[in-house]
């Protein structure tokens, strides 16, 4: 049997965009009873399907809009796909959006706990990476302060650093690289290449060709929503090339 | 159901984080802080057991201790339903970023609440002593109704939490439906005229009635009222069931109106 990493399963993920916003009760009554309760169907991905072999690295390209970011959403688990299915194999750490259930409330130490929590890491996991954590993050002077009266930089330091403390089988990152100043920045490239070597599946989205070339050795091409190529990086980036400059 | 049970095993860390974080908020910043949750039920006691009892011409020294249990087992249902029911808006940042199971907002809403709750009973212990209604052994009995309750308020909880996210006036409405349980639950007055009365029904279908008139038996030392309690047992599981259907059936849409 074939051991992959990833296996995306014909998806589809439909929106209904409501023509009106209707939340209210009455509103919803009222548009029943007049029978305006309409929906535009929209589906932001389609027919989407490839596998990925443990250690394969691929970039995601496209405009904006082509469904980038919704087919990571789905593969971390966080939209379930209209149709079709996600099968993951491993441990996926997904470096999408940064602090995601952050209180701001919460001082920096604790917010390392509620947030390793969200990610599904277990007490005893995180007191024994937590020293790590905070070394990594810089922040050991501020960590008892509550999060209102962090920087944004700071905070997005703290949270990449509480993703990246696993070691995931599975990395999905979505332009994360570029988080705070340049040398916390050159230390999280340092700690993700340390990642990549380890032989983690990765998936990544950039509007950067450049930074997809140096970083995969796989890419796919997504157009509304639909996937109009997949292979191997040199392939696919001269057919990315070719379309940027008919568009053009 | 093994699958169920192997990410809720995964995420129980998490449960405890997000309960521990709505006690620790609460009363963050507040001077007496947790304090507040016995000062509070003490205070809206003393208030009512004032009012009502120079309304009533009642000069039963128990009659704090009637009001105060009907008070504090209310004020539960009423904060933890209303806790849930803000659940997933509350946490909308976190559901529209990263997978959780969802059913852990409103679990955590009804949870934190119970245990604000069941910290506040202190003060039902201290007025009885008072009163001269002391605890005795048949205290142990509570488990039963405080047990139902619970189930009750996390199954209606559920299936308002679900409704809250399509319609944003459920919460206006709810404080309504609130009030009217509140006149139904017998906090205040004395059941014995309103049960001769043709609306009875009124507090007989209110299945927090059946839980509360049960607490006041077991702490005045009346005959348990089985009847009542399978009542308040059968609906708080029929809305359990209910709930989790009606969540687990909506909840992959709730990404898309919150």
């Amino acid at each position: 049997m074939e051991k992959y990493a990833l296996k995306v399963d014909n998806v589809g993920m439909k929106f209904n965009l409501s023509t009106e916003k209707i939340d209210s009760l009455k509103d919803y009554v009222l548009k029943s009873i007049k029978r305006e309760v309409s929906y535009d169907e929209f589906w932001a991905l389609r027919n989407v399907n490839f596998t990925l072999q443990p250690g394969e690295r691929l970039g995601i390209l496209g405009l904006n809009g082509a469904g980038k970011s919704t087919l990571l959403k789905v593969i971390a688990g966080v939209f379930k796909p209209t149709e079709g299915k996600v099968i993951r194999n491993g441990k996926i750490a997904p470096l999408l959006e940064l602090g995601a259930g952050f209180d701001k409330q919460y001082t920096g130490r604790e917010n390392i706990y509620l947030y390793g929590a969200v990610l599904g890491y277990s007490k005893e996991f995180i007191d024994s990476k937590y020293d790590e954590i905070v070394k990594f993050s810089g922040l050991k002077k501020f960590i008892d302060v509550p999060l209102m009266n962090y920087s944004s930089g700071m905070k997005s330091r703290l949270g990449f650093s509480i993703a990246t403390v696993v070691e995931p089988d599975i990395l999905i990152l979505d332009e994360v690289l570029s988080v705070g100043d340049s040398k916390f920045r050159r230390k999280s490239e340092k700690k993700i290449m340390k990642m990549f070597d380890s032989g983690v599946t990765v998936l990544f989205v950039s509007h950067s060709l450049a930074q997809v070339q140096r970083l995969c050795n796989k890419a796919m091409i997504l157009d509304h929503g639909r996937v109009t190529a997949f292979g191997g990086i040199d392939e696919v980036s001269a057919i990315y090339e070719r379309m940027l400059e008919e568009d053009a | 159901m093994r699958k169920y049970f192997n990410n809720f095993w995964r995420y129980r860390y998490l449960l405890y984080e997000l309960v521990k974080k709505g006690i620790k908020l609460k009363y963050r910043r507040s001077y007496l802080g947790i304090i507040w949750s016995l000062l509070e039920p003490i205070m809206t006691t003393a208030v009512l057991s004032v009012v009502f009892g120079v309304l009533f011409a009642k000069d039963d020294p128990t009659w704090p201790l009637y009001i105060l249990s009907g008070r504090l087992l209310y004020s539960y249902f009423s904060q933890g339903t209303k806790a849930s029911l803000r659940s997933i808006r509350a946490n909308s940042g976190m559901i529209k970023k990263v997978y959780v199971p969802k059913y852990l907002y409103p679990l955590s809403g009804v949870l934190y609440t119970y245990i604000i709750f069941l910290i506040s009973l202190v003060v039902l212990v201290i007025l009885g002593l008072i009163v001269g209604c002391p605890p005795t052994l048949r205290w142990f009995e509570l488990i039963l109704p405080l047990a139902v309750l619970l189930v009750l308020t996390y199954g209606v909880g559920m299936i308002l939490a679900t409704v809250a996210v399509f319609f944003r006036d459920m919460e206006y409405l709810w404080d309504v439906v609130l009030m009217i349980i509140m006149y139904t639950c017998a906090i205040f007055y004395d059941t014995s005229r309103l049960l001769k009365s043709g609306y009875s029904w009124a507090l007989t279908i209110n299945p927090l009635y059946s839980i509360i008139a049960n607490v006041r038996n077991i702490i005045f030392g009346d005959p348990f009222d089985w009847d009542r309690m399978i009542y308040a047992l059968v609906f708080s599981a029929a809305s359990l069931i209910i709930g989790t259907i009606v969540f687990q059936r909506n909840q992959d849409k709730f990404i898309l109106h919150i």
